[in-house]
């Protein structure tokens, strides 16, 4: 694997379990007094982050320092960006200083597919548009599988809110439909994708009636830009219908979990006692994060994976 | 027939049988106790893959004589390698070693050829405390060594060809029958 643009990148559900396990071992180097190994030492990792994002880039950052990469921050917004330059300019600057990863963040999608056709680098995906979000996936399996793993076989979840404009939504279905679970989109109407392109999940607009079948319950977060756009009526009315409050966690299995990728927003699409409850990963998400990144970057800069 | 281009290597010797195995180990679990007079500040810490369960070994020959069984602690050292980036390396299994401070922490392998993956050890050992010495045993040594480094306890030094190789076969890693075997490539 050169880069990670796209969960289809990851290959078969053999070859994601083996980047699920690779991560074990750098959630044990995390744990140790100094987490921190000398694998990656002498390579330049260089985000790129078009989008703010703090605790995306955070996470990579951390991931390549705990691998002994040089990090590089591009900061987009006091740059020559900002005087005009093209992304095809900004990438061959960037790479002309010689790095070799670029870890990348675009509110176009696609943008990333196109820098990696202008690079020598190896490209990662950090966000791209409505497309996708490949780390967040594999760190949302990662996540789920040690509470119900190995085997996510069967494991049911319901990913609730704006799965229409959500690159998490999009890499996670990719993801644990790989995995062997089943899926269903939980949202009003308005932010449900207009087609389903084959992808094999159920739809359903009423979260009560989902909530006593769900292992799992994946909330997006409700962008609330999107209410100018008139897709929901209000803010209110969103939580009262499809929000996780703590009355509704009442009707789930007893051992359901809650995930959410983050920031939430506490009292709208996740009530807080829910977000701070037992049953809440969202903590371990951000935790696992780190040492999902770390297999990453290992894998396409350190693993020697080319060679084979 | 057409010459092959790349010729099957072939078994030369049969250094060690199961016996001869057993021997060494027991030898060595009586040199690593005589040297640091008793077990208790003694930590095994095997290698992946083959070095774990040599230690795993070791500490059961001590136990039989000491009546007391040394800590073992396993490390992988692929993050730690020089090679990185020059041919595939993937971790083995997780890096568990135990209190080390002020201890001896004997690193255990099944081969010393280059030196490389021993000092990928010491790095990887050293980050996760400061024992009071290093040590280290091997079943084989087979010399061309790349670094100045050199076992403490050796089940048998093995004269070898660089093109050679050294299988060291154990039941709870390889299955079947035990051993040391050096093949090579037939002239």
């Amino acid at each position: 694997m050169k880069h990670l643009l796209s969960v289809d990148d990851l290959g078969p559900r053999a070859e994601i379990e083996k980047m699920l396990d690779l991560t074990e071992s750098f959630v044990a180097v995390q744990r140790r007094e100094i987490p921190k190994v000398p694998a990656l030492r002498g390579k330049v990792v260089v985000s790129l982050f078009y989008e703010d994002s703090t605790r995306t880039r955070v996470s990579f950052e951390t991931a390549a320092k705990r691998l002994s990469a040089d990090a590089m921050v591009f900061t987009v917004s006091s740059s020559s960006v900002k005087k005009g330059e093209s992304l095809l300019d900004t990438v061959q600057t960037i790479e002309a200083m010689g790095i070799d990863a670029i870890v990348m963040r675009h509110s176009a999608s696609g943008a990333p597919h196109r820098v990696a056709e202008w690079t020598s680098a190896s490209v990662i995906n950090a966000g791209d548009g409505r497309h996708e979000h490949p780390t967040q996936a594999l760190l949302d399996a990662f996540t789920l599988r040690r509470h119900r793993g190995p085997s996510l076989d069967g494991c049911r979840i319901a990913i609730v809110g704006d799965v229409k404009h959500s690159r998490v939504a999009r890499s996670d279905v990719k993801m644990f439909q790989a995995l062997g679970c089943e899926l269903t989109l939980v949202g009003p109407p308005t932010l449900m994708p207009e087609r389903l392109d084959g992808w094999p999940v159920t739809v359903s607009h009423d979260l009560d009636d989902v909530l006593p079948d769900v292992d799992v319950i994946y909330l997006l977060r409700i962008q609330r830009e999107r209410i100018g756009e008139a897709l929901f009526p209000s803010i209110r009315e969103y939580a009262d219908r499809w929000g996780l409050s703590a009355a509704r966690v009442e009707r789930c299995k007893p051992d359901m979990l809650v995930m959410h990728p983050g920031p939430m927003n506490r009292g709208i699409e996740i009530a807080g006692d829910v977000a701070d409850s037992t049953r809440s990963l969202v903590t371990e998400q951000v935790t696992n994060g780190v040492a999902v990144r770390m297999a990453v970057l290992w894998t396409l800069l350190g693993s020697g994976g080319d060679f084979v | 027939m057409h010459p092959r281009e790349h010729p099957e290597p072939v078994l030369r010797t049969r250094v060690f049988d199961d016996a001869d195995l057993r021997r060494a180990l027991t030898r060595i679990a009586h040199e690593i106790v005589e040297r640091n007079h008793g077990p208790s500040d003694v930590v095994l810490v095997g290698l992946y893959t083959r070095g774990v369960a040599l230690a795993q070994r070791l500490a059961a020959a001590i136990a039989s004589f000491e009546g007391r069984e040394p800590v073992v602690g396993t490390l992988d050292v692929s993050f730690y390698r020089d090679d990185i980036g020059l041919r595939p390396i993937a971790p083995v299994g997780p890096t568990e070693v135990p209190d080390i401070a002020g201890k001896v922490a004997v690193l255990v392998d099944d081969v010393l050829f280059t030196g490389r993956t021993a000092r990928a050890a010491l790095d990887a050992l050293l980050e996760l405390g400061r024992p009071r010495a290093v040590q280290l045993a091997v079943l084989v040594d087979r010399g061309h060594r790349e670094l100045p480094i050199r076992a403490d306890y050796v089940g048998k030094n093995l004269p070898t060809r660089v093109s050679e190789d050294v299988r060291v076969r154990l039941a709870e890693v390889d299955g079947g029958e035990e051993g040391v075997e050096l093949w090579g490539v037939p002239e």
